[in-house]
């Protein structure tokens, strides 16, 4: 009895894991737009949803998983463009809470299209490869591991790109201080953009990575939001580190407590601790300081 | 009165109040531009509250200068030796973020990264604000290397001591329009200026 429990407890573990890095992707990018554009982008988890569509349509078609992944990727990298250029810009500066409507109103808008191109059946998405690894007494699917090897794989990029580059220095500096970005040369601009762009395209790929595990639907987008938020406050504002250890934090809470209650009720955890950051550290665990 | 939001006018960073009149540097005409093409156009700022990157290093804050215009290598090199010629504070402390400097070499850095630029004019407001009489020395010494190296300074000062000691030309601001203008000796002799803002 007491086996079995362990087994169940590694095996949630891993699948914390595996959620943890799939939320992290999201967050993260929700977490580089706030940070750097001051935007709540409600439409974030819709760049997640269409970015399952899409490789699921690519994949269909080409049948290759991992270019049905870079088909999303740039398709909604190419897409976040669009929007930054043609429903941001034209905002930015005024009111905050006009870029939350129009996000929001995005959101819903893209929902219905994707209704209405894909029909209200959900995708299925084949696992590229049906191996599984042997983990003391059960098995667990070696994709799921591979996502979260892509996942670091991201976020390593990420760090190095943003801490030894020259653009990465850019993008730091107008997370901080973006008027004196701005007045050191920086075209914040073009930064703003290709910030933007970025966050969409983790968040498609997080898309097409979750989909053999979770299927592809209109309404995956409203589901991963909330959680993606909660990490977002929890990390902190533009955060790296922040995103991921939150993310895994919030994920293994869900998966863990799940062990004993019902999924549903494991979510209340993940409040709970968002309750409790926000009560004593605010700012996040791991909060960038930025001029306000 | 206004000495401040003339000086963010210029950068482009002010927010857009200019009504009427023009900003021309040179033959161009800058009045609406944004700051980063006020600052590719040759115009360094260095602000009142000096706001560096407070979690950039000493040596990434002075970089984007650099690498903003595209300077090669050996360029980059030799102009970064001279910066730290003139700032060796800064020079020892080249890993240390921003915000973990003193009041005082968080303002050396501030002129710093704007001399990186090599700009043709730098906007300098209230640098020695709340600093050692010992820095205020350091800054006065800058500015006139500033000088002599050709770039103009438009310097914003409460102090008009200073302003008087460093300056070629002086203006006074007051509610917004400019009174006196003239040099630095035809200021000491009116005696009626001299009485009201230095209480001579």
């Amino acid at each position: 009895m007491q086996e079995h429990l362990i087994q169940q407890i590694l095996m949630q573990a891993l699948n914390g894991l595996v959620w943890g890095m799939i939320i992290a992707l999201v967050a993260y990018g929700l977490s580089l737009i706030f940070g750097i554009m001051d935007v709540v982008n409600f439409a974030h988890g819709e760049f997640y949803m269409v970015g399952a569509y899409v490789g699921w349509f690519a994949i269909k078609y080409t049948h290759n998983f991992w270019l049905g992944l870079l088909v999303a990727l740039a398709f909604v990298a190419l897409a976040g463009i669009l929007v930054e250029a043609f429903t941001l810009r034209p905002i930015r500066g005024r009111d905050p809470l006009y870029t939350l409507m129009a996000m929001f109103g995005l959101s819903i808008f893209t929902q219905q299209l994707i209704l209405a191109i894909f029909g209200p059946l959900a995708k299925e998405v084949k696992e590229p490869l049906a191996t599984k690894i042997p983990f003391f007494a059960f098995e667990y699917p070696l994709y799921r591991l591979i996502v979260v090897g892509i996942a670091f794989a991201i976020f390593i990029f990420f760090w190095l790109f943003l801490q030894k580059t020259k653009y990465g220095v850019w993008v730091r500096a107008t997370m901080q201080d973006n008027v004196m970005a701005s007045a050191m040369g920086i075209p914040v601009k073009l930064v703003y953009t290709l910030t933007f762009a970025l966050g969409a395209g983790i968040a498609a790929t997080s898309g097409v990575l979750v989909a053999p595990i979770f299927s592809v639907y209109q309404t995956m987008g409203l589901s991963i939001i909330v959680s993606a938020f909660i990490v977002v406050v929890i990390g902190g504002l533009g955060s790296l580190q922040g995103s991921v250890v939150a993310a895994i934090l919030v994920a293994e809470l869900q998966t863990l407590s799940s062990v004993w209650i019902s999924p549903t009720y494991a979510k209340v955890f993940s409040f709970l601790a968002l309750i409790f950051v926000l009560l004593f550290r605010p700012q996040g665990l791991f909060s960038i300081s930025k001029r306000r | 009165m206004g000495k401040s939001t003339t000086m963010k006018s210029i950068m482009g960073i002010a927010p857009p109040v200019v009504q009427s009149g023009k900003i021309r540097f040179g033959d161009t005409e800058i009045t609406h531009w944004h700051a980063y093409k006020v600052a590719r156009l040759g115009i360094g700022y260095v602000p009142e509250d000096r706001r560096i990157f407070p979690l950039l290093t000493v040596q990434e804050n002075l970089r984007i200068g650099l690498d903003v215009f595209g300077v090669a290598k050996e360029m980059k090199k030799s102009i970064l030796e001279r910066i730290y010629g003139y700032f060796p504070r800064l020079g020892q402390r080249l890993s240390q973020l921003g915000e973990s400097l003193s009041g005082g070499e968080q303002q050396m850095l501030a002129i710093a990264r704007a001399m990186v630029m090599d700009p043709r004019l730098i906007l300098m407001d209230e640098p020695t604000e709340g600093l050692m009489p010992l820095l205020v020395e350091e800054i006065k010494e800058i500015i006139k290397v500033l000088k002599q190296n050709g770039t103009s300074v438009l310097l914003v000062e409460q102090s008009v001591a200073m302003a008087l000691e460093v300056s070629d030309r002086v203006y006074v601001m007051d509610k917004g329009t400019i009174g006196f203008h003239g040099s630095p000796k035809a200021f000491q002799e009116n005696e009626t200026l001299m009485k009201e803002l230095l209480g001579v």
